[in-house]
């Protein structure tokens, strides 16, 4: 890994310049990053050089939009990306004063930065100025103080009320007037959002006019528990709740990756595998729900195809629980490798492992059959719930949603980590843009990470005895040094999961901040089904598999 | 395959044949099962209203399909096959809570989801039963710090029957169920041991620095919930 970042240092170099002659005028100041280089900027030129980035140098991916509180200034940072290459990255750096925080909105040039940058207003209170809706997103809107902030005191009493929501179009749904139109409440508790999604619904009749998704009834604080916690231990089980699909293990490869590169740790060739292994076994995992949950979407069909999936999944959880000890939560990952080798004895764990494997086509042809080869789920799913390709990039939609809008990119080929670049195996993508294809690129997923699992396999087998090195030497305490910040992603289960952290020279985090895919992919369930019929929304929901831990982290 | 559904076959015609004769009769030992055999020559048996009442409910219960966090991730599994809770009396989700007997409550219950959820649990029918699984629904869990998250389930609604874990395996979750169903068979009621906090009107609560702060925001007949996160737990 080290290897390839020091061959691509020369490159980025030589972007640099031609960056910082592109922004010459609006460049204030530099503060690179471990990841990229990173431009500070004046608050009120972010669209401005934003714009410049994404028209003239051909970075169209907002990754991120990370905002923090210094004792003497507030910090919206930008963390731009290109689709054709994730490895050439680029940060702003926008410094607000610490009385009057107002910055410009980069929603203008970035559909993304909306959510984005609402969660920035809401958790650390930074103002932005000309976005077309702040206000808060993941905390009730009568909360009092923003809790990320420097002065929040946590011990003070809230109120949250429950408000009936209002019709947004007409007072009254019975009046004689001549609107249709029609506002429902789908969620927060309801089977069909998956969890506990909030959707503020305006129907014409069957038709929907406008979907508003609410989100924040998961909220649960990971950033701020994860700051709370050391490096070492303390961190490493919460990324298991992110996403917890049985997404675990790719998670905590999403911490351990910043961490370890944060720390400069190298990571034992052995322990990769075995991550790497983990971690397509998890998204099997996490794939199969999402293909069992949106044919419940689709057909209400609780019988079979939800109990097939269920069926594979605990197959693959009693793999992982050989493996890590827990069928869900898995802890499983320490920074510098895994916590411990792959159970005794080995040969049956590798044949409990290939029985799985092996007997995995089969079990994809039944779903093909059950599924994609059923003539009332095409009709359902091909051409509805239709996402753009360039509409997707602009809402910075990645994994499975991205690759079935036609957009080839997967952090694991792109930017590799763990064992990835040694293997064979493909990335799917469709360019139907609709349902289906979103369906079908989750189950050719499956297939080649069955590929993958299966070449790892192989390697784990005939790996000497002696060489079976599972961590590195890490020091008890780690302390990275003052004030050095990295962001990294991983390609989860739904999309490009992120970490940036910034050190501030003690054993916890300074600022622990999480790109969560679902966060950016959900943002697009509006153009996805306004104009449609209300149940293509409910499938388009389904077929963007989210996970609300992760949303609202 | 085909050879073991020879074993299962059964001469059904036969089965039907007589049942229908039965019927147009009027004859027949269809009402005299081994069962009835077992009560001897009276059709009656004598048992408490109550005690009735207490087996039917323990032995018939409809879950209400309610989803959380990670929780119901093992919730699921425990509906599905392998575990099948049906096998228990006690695998029918329903999505609404009108026609639920016992919530399940899987997972972290935050600020803003803490009064839909008493909305949720106040639209189910008496008797209620609440099985509250996780450690995030006995204290918060791992996420008892936060500045957001309620402190345990029982803040808000009461609980019957703990089952601890993080999450707690399928197996952990019909145990818990099995016990719930145990103890309303013996017609064990729900202590109360914390005193739920309630949805009020805005109007009703005591005026305070909070309350004079959100005056302009709020309506008068708004419900709300108030939380002192210095006195939780």
């Amino acid at each position: 890994m080290s290897l390839q970042e020091e061959s691509e240092t020369p490159e980025i170099e030589s972007g640099e310049t031609e960056l910082e002659a592109l922004l010459d005028d609006l460049i204030v100041d530099r503060d690179d990053h471990m990841n990229a280089p990173a431009f500070v900027i004046r608050p009120d030129t972010v669209q401005e050089t934003l714009g410049r980035l994404k028209e003239e140098a051909g970075y169209d991916h907002l990754s991120l939009v990370t905002a923090e509180e210094y004792p003497d200034r507030f910090e919206s940072i930008y963390h731009l990306k290109k689709f054709d290459d994730p490895t050439d990255e680029v940060s702003i750096v926008v410094p607000t004063d610490s009385e009057n925080p107002v910055s410009e909105s980069a929603e203008p040039v970035f559909r993304t930065a909306d959510w984005h940058e609402r969660e920035a207003y809401d958790l650390v209170g930074i103002e932005y100025d000309d976005h077309p809706d702040l206000r808060r997103i993941l905390l009730p809107e009568t909360w009092q103080g923003h809790p990320m902030g420097l002065d929040y005191d946590q011990d003070r009493p809230q109120m949250v009320p429950l408000r009936e929501n209002a019709n947004p179009l007409q007072e009254d749904q019975r009046a004689e007037s001549d609107s249709d139109t029609m506002f429902v409440n789908i969620g927060p508790h309801h089977p069909a959002t998956h969890g506990v999604l909030h959707l503020e619904t305006t129907l014409d009749g069957e038709q929907v006019v406008d979907v508003e998704p609410d989100i924040g009834y998961l909220h649960r604080n990971e950033e701020q528990m994860a700051q709370n916690g050391t490096y070492r231990h303390q961190i490493m089980p919460y990324p298991d709740r992110w996403d917890y699909i049985s997404a675990g293990l790719l998670n905590e490869w999403a911490y351990a990756r910043a961490a370890e590169d944060l720390a400069d740790i190298e990571v034992p060739e052995y322990a990769q595998i075995i991550r790497t292994m983990g971690a397509e076994l998890c998204r099997i995992a996490a794939h199969m729900l999402a293909v069992g949950t949106f044919a419940l979407d689709i057909y209400g069909d609780f019988t079979a195809i939800f109990m097939y999936a269920i069926r594979d999944r605990e197959e693959v959880q009693n793999i992982l629980e050989d493996l890590t000890g827990q069928r869900l939560m898995f802890n499983y990952f320490r920074l510098g490798g895994v916590v411990w080798d792959l159970p005794e004895p080995r040969e049956e764990f590798f044949e409990s492992i290939r029985e799985f494997v092996d007997g995995l086509p089969d079990r994809l042809e039944e779903y093909h059959d059950l599924i994609t080869g059923n003539e009332i789920l095409q009709m359902r799913t091909v051409g509805t719930g239709i996402l753009p390709e360039e509409v997707a990039k602009n809402y910075g939609a990645t994994g499975p949603v991205a690759r079935g809008s036609g957009i080839d990119y997967d952090i694991r080929r792109d930017d590799p980590y763990g064992y990835y670049d040694e293997l064979d195996w493909e990335v799917p993508v469709e360019d139907g843009c609709d349902n289906f294809s979103r369906l079908l690129v989750r189950l050719r997923e499956v297939e080649e990470s069955a590929k993958i699992i299966e070449q790892c396999v192989d390697l784990l087998e005939d790996w000497p005895e002696d060489e079976r090195n599972i961590q590195a030497n890490v020091p008890r305490t780690l302390r990275p040094e003052d004030d050095k910040e990295i962001y990294r992603t991983v390609e989860g289960a739904k999309g490009e999961l992120g970490v940036y952290i910034r050190s501030d020279g003690t054993e916890k985090p300074g600022r622990f901040k999480i790109r969560s895919p679902c966060f950016s992919n959900l943002q697009t369930l509006p153009e996805m089904s306004n104009g449609e019929y209300i149940p293509d929304m409910i499938a388009a929901l389904g077929s963007l598999d989210i996970v609300l831990g992760e949303v609202d982290r | 395959m085909s050879s073991e559904r020879e074993l299962f076959r059964t001469d059904d015609s036969l089965v039907q044949t007589e049942t229908r004769d039965a019927r147009m009769t009027g004859q027949g030992d269809r009402f005299n099962s081994k069962l009835r055999e077992a009560f001897g020559s009276s059709p009656f048996i004598l048992t408490k209203f109550d005690k009735f009442m207490n087996w039917v409910r323990g032995s018939s219960m409809f879950m209400l399909q309610f989803g959380i966090a990670c929780c119901s991730i093992e919730m699921m599994h425990t509906y599905a096959v392998k575990h099948d809770l049906d096998r228990f009396h006690a695998g029918v989700p329903r999505a609404s809570p009108r026609q639920a007997d016992v919530m399940i409550v899987p997972g972290t219950i935050v600020s803003k989801f803490a009064p839909r959820m008493k909305r949720v649990y106040d639209q189910m029918p008496e008797p209620k039963f609440v099985v509250g699984m996780g450690s995030c629904t006995i204290s918060g869990g791992p996420f008892q710090e936060g500045y957001n998250v309620v402190k345990g389930a029982e803040e808000v609604i009461p609980v019957d029957i703990h089952v601890p874990g993080c999450p707690p395996r399928p197996e952990a979750l019909v145990y818990g169920v099995a016990k719930l169903q145990e103890r309303i068979a013996n017609g064990e009621s729900s202590p109360v041991t914390v005193k739920p906090y309630e949805l009020e009107q805005f109007g009703d609560l005591e005026r305070d620095e909070i309350v004079d702060e959100l005056a302009s925001e709020i309506d008068e007949e708004d419900l709300v919930m108030r939380y002192n996160w210095a006195d939780s737990p």
